[in-house]
């Protein structure tokens, strides 16, 4: 028993990386998530931070598939790694049309894709599910949004708290 | 994806749509789009929101909520959500969509 404890920290600290390209089509959002969960199952982590990772990781998706590549198809790279410490980092790059106002883009209920019936939350959702989020963004280039989530033992889920969106009659603040 | 039409049943005023599994951008065009063809036919009044079968949901579920809660409410109808998980109620709480429709156990 004792042997298999610490069989188990050795791979616990080892570092593991992946790179997966995919289509930037929809079908590929719940692909996306099936994998970042296959990637953190041999961390042993909660139910709630696989959650919690997977809402981030289908935003960071999605947002590329409908606004990077405006649902035209292109191509998506995500990366996972995790660290010997417990963190895992992962980017979702899109070689899209870009964000020119990330300030902007990053408030929560702010959406160009009102008509397309976009809630605004995707980056709140990010910010709020993962420790840290970073976006890199040039128009016409593309954007890359990178995050980190840390998964060190004992350590207790964090409990999402997302800024209460406050939605009038309209549907909107 | 055509949806299965057996997933949605209208009750009096009542529509009743049962969320699929995984609610996410890929599968929200095809509710949109149901729910909003007997929402013009059927003279619906109310949206229940059955999320009994869902384990995942991201912004996509919020926006295709606030959509339809945009569709009925001008006419004085209600949109409930009922059965979800202990997960899902968080979110749809946390992100104040508690402030527009019911969230039933």
């Amino acid at each position: 028993m004792e042997k298999e404890c610490a069989k188990r920290e050795v791979t616990q600290s080892m570092e593991n990386q992946i790179c997966v390209e995919f289509d930037a089509i929809s079908e590929n959002e719940g692909l996306a998530r099936v994998i970042i969960a296959a990637f953190l199952s041999r961390i042993d982590p909660t139910v709630d931070q696989v959650e919690d990772v997977k809402m981030a990781v289908s935003e960071a998706v999605t947002n590329a598939i409908i606004h990077g590549y405006g649902e035209k198809g292109g191509r998506v790279v995500m990366t996972a790694k995790l660290s010997g410490d417990g963190e895992l980092a992962v980017d979702i790059i899109d070689k899209g049309v870009g964000i020119e106002d990330i300030g902007q883009a990053m408030q929560p209920l702010f959406t160009t894709g009102a008509d397309k019936e976009r809630s605004g939350m995707g980056f709140a959702f990010m910010e709020a599910f993962m420790d840290r989020l970073e976006v890199e963004s040039s128009p016409n280039e593309g954007t890359c949004v990178h995050m980190w989530k840390s998964f060190i033992t004992g350590q207790i889920a964090s409990q999402p708290i997302l800024q209460a969106a406050v939605w009038n009659r309209s549907g909107r603040v | 994806m055509e949806r299965n039409m057996e997933e949605f049943a209208i009750i009096d005023n009542y529509l009743c749509i049962k969320m699929p599994g995984e609610v996410d951008h890929h599968g929200a065009a095809s509710i949109r789009e149901c729910a909003d063809r007997l929402i013009l036919d059927d003279k619906v009044k109310n949206i229940v929101f059955d999320f009994e079968d869902t384990t995942f949901m991201d912004s996509s579920g919020l926006g295709i909520i606030i959509g339809r809660y945009r569709k009925i409410s001008c006419f004085g109808g209600k949109v409930y959500a009922i059965n979800a998980n202990e997960r899902i109620g968080r979110l749809l709480k946390a992100s104040g969509m508690s402030s527009i429709i019911e969230i039933l156990a």
